[in-house]
């Protein structure tokens, strides 16, 4: 039964990588064949002379990696803030916190898109990134994290006359590597294969994301009658790849980001 | 906006005679906490809880395009009509029909091939790797690759369904089976978080009341159903939960493959509502549908605790 089911698994993969490796053009044959006679590299550097592909991953890593960042340090902020700072009025905000995270995103969606509009960020990086530079579940895997930390370190470091800032920057931080990797995997993934939040921002092609290109890419080349499936799948490996490169190195942390969250639209 | 605090070892007086102001002032209110959690206050005010208020007003208006001056407060219009609305409620049954198929189905596959990753294999791991690839990839990519599989010509599931003597199916194209195709993408896509989440109910499972069992002449399906289901019931809920919400949200696939189609047989709620909006630019009737998903993504999960509190599990929220 493993068997079967990691047929099924892979074959969509491999299925994919060896489609873009076919001749341009070139139509299915039947029975499928899964391995093509020869490998042929022409899909690529066409894909690249067609369409701005480079210009759509430079979209992708800049607004993915200001995204991570943002989250990364805005949430780690508030998660100390929640977890080690006693002020008042800490606990009814925190549970608005978590009441946030169940209103599902469409009921925003529009009207967040009226206000980004009303920003002036349609079509601009400022619209793709700022929305998502923080989030009421990031905050609340990180509080859970520096909720471990042993209340001594804290105590030991004030008595030092460190700052409330130095405390959480050469402590709160370091120790938990593993929690902010979780993090920001995960705000990677969810920013790199976002398509309804670009879909609605990006206006020119110059401010296409990697995901949003390539399912326009999809309906454009579909519109005359034949698609050119290789050329259409060696998009798609351009997309995929550089996910599925971070995720071997970091598989530790996709697993854990989503065992502790649960939901993914 | 008096808040109740617990007491700490710097309160020496009793802190209910001072007012909030001196309380504010005071050196047991950790005052730098504010300045932690200032910048993500103003973010979820801005893009959490702004949006919030502003889409519940949206649906009492006639709001049509990106432009206020036009929007026209009308009442509960929008809810009436919507409720006499059949092409909202066939994308609700559409949605309705994908949640019935997805979840039981996602689950059932997922909870099988983690039973069977839950035996200590050697290279088990390679396999997690694997099953886990389509979780992070791009649904467009996804969507794409499965495009050419389900074609009725040409395409690998039909060859294999022919090698076994069915007869090819027209999967994408016809409005019986394009549904079902798009939840088998969805399950193939999501089996390997599922089963991550299944993987670690099964491994909090002490071991010794299998053996326990097995001494007592259980068979090993005597035990998985009287032992292992029971004792996962925290994460089948867990994934019933999430996947109904989850399901009630799906987009991608659906803008991707089907486009609602063939004969709006797979225009779902969220697809619908996106169409709404932001190509009929009826951002006010949108908004009411999106509060009324809402509402019954709610209700579905009322339901569901509630369904959990009658079996007599206290965990349940």
């Amino acid at each position: 039964m493993l068997i079967v089911v990691t047929l099924t698994m892979v074959v969509p993969f491999v299925w994919m990588v060896t489609t873009s490796l076919k001749e341009p053009n070139s139509t299915f044959e039947y029975p499928p064949q899964l391995i093509p006679d020869e490998f042929n590299f022409e899909n690529y550097q066409m894909l690249f002379t067609l369409v701005p592909f480079g210009r759509y991953i430079l979209n992708t890593l800049f607004v993915t990696l200001m995204t991570v960042l943002g989250q990364v340090v805005i949430c780690s902020l508030a998660a100390y803030g929640f977890a080690r700072l006693k002020f008042i009025g800490r606990d009814i905000l925190f549970i608005l916190y978590l009441g946030t995270m169940m209103i599902p995103y469409q009921v925003t969606l529009i009207p967040l898109f009226l206000i980004v509009f009303g920003l002036g960020w349609i079509d601009r990086y400022e619209g793709l990134i700022i929305p998502w530079i923080s989030s009421a579940f990031g905050i609340f895997l990180l509080r859970q994290a520096f909720l471990g930390v042993p209340r001594d370190y804290q105590e030991a470091a004030r008595i030092d006359g460190a700052s409330e800032f130095t405390i959480y920057r050469r402590i709160f931080l370091p120790l938990n590597g593993p929690a902010l990797a979780t993090l920001a995997v995960f705000a990677f993934m969810g920013t790199w294969t976002d398509l309804l939040w670009p879909l609605l921002i990006s206006r020119s092609p110059e401010m296409r994301t990697l995901e949003l290109g390539l399912a326009y890419f999809n309906s454009s080349t579909s519109a005359f009658r034949q698609t050119n499936w290789p050329l259409v799948m060696s998009a798609s490996v351009v997309v995929m790849l550089p996910v599925l490169i971070v995720y071997i190195f970091a598989q530790r942390y996709f697993v854990e980001g989503i065992s502790l969250s649960g939901v993914k639209g | 906006m008096d808040v109740p605090r617990r007491l700490s070892a710097a309160d020496t007086y009793t802190p209910s005679k001072r007012t909030f102001w001196q309380r504010f002032w005071s050196r047991s209110n950790e005052r730098a906490g504010y300045f932690f959690v200032l910048p993500s206050f103003v973010h979820l005010l801005i893009f959490v809880a702004i949006p919030l208020v502003f889409s519940l007003y949206l649906s009492f208006t006639d709001w049509r395009q990106p432009n206020p001056r036009n929007a026209l407060f009308i009442g509960l219009e929008n809810y009436q009509f919507l409720f006499g609305d059949r092409r909202f409620w066939a994308a609700m049954r559409n949605t309705a029909y994908f949640t019935a198929l997805f979840v039981p189905g996602g689950m059932a596959v997922s909870l099988l091939v983690a039973l069977v990753m839950n035996q200590k294999l050697k290279g088990i791991y390679i396999f997690r790797t694997l099953f886990f690839m389509p979780v992070i990839s791009s649904w467009v990519a996804v969507s794409i690759v499965w495009i050419t599989l389900l074609d009725p010509q040409v395409g690998i599931l039909n060859y294999v369904l022919q090698q076994f003597g069915f007869a090819p199916v027209n999967w994408l194209g016809d409005p019986n089976t394009a549904m079902i195709a798009v939840v088998i993408i969805a399950i193939w896509k999501g089996l390997g978080f599922q089963m991550v989440i299944w993987l670690a109910g099964l491994q909090a499972i002490p071991q010794e009341l299998h053996e326990a069992a097995s001494i007592d002449g259980a068979s090993r399906w005597q035990g998985f159903w009287k032992i292992t289901l029971p004792l996962l019931a925290p994460t089948t809920f867990f994934l019933a939960v999430t996947g109904v919400i989850g399901s009630f949200q799906v987009f991608s696939p659906i803008y991707v493959i089907t486009n609602g189609g063939p004969r709006g047989s797979t225009d779902v709620v969220v697809y619908h509502i996106y169409l709404r909006a932001f190509e009929a630019y009826d951002f006010g009737y949108a908004a009411a549908q999106a509060w009324v998903l809402f509402g019954v993504i709610f209700i579905a999960t009322l339901i569901q605790v509630w369904y959990r509190r009658r079996q007599g599990d206290e965990t349940a929220f």
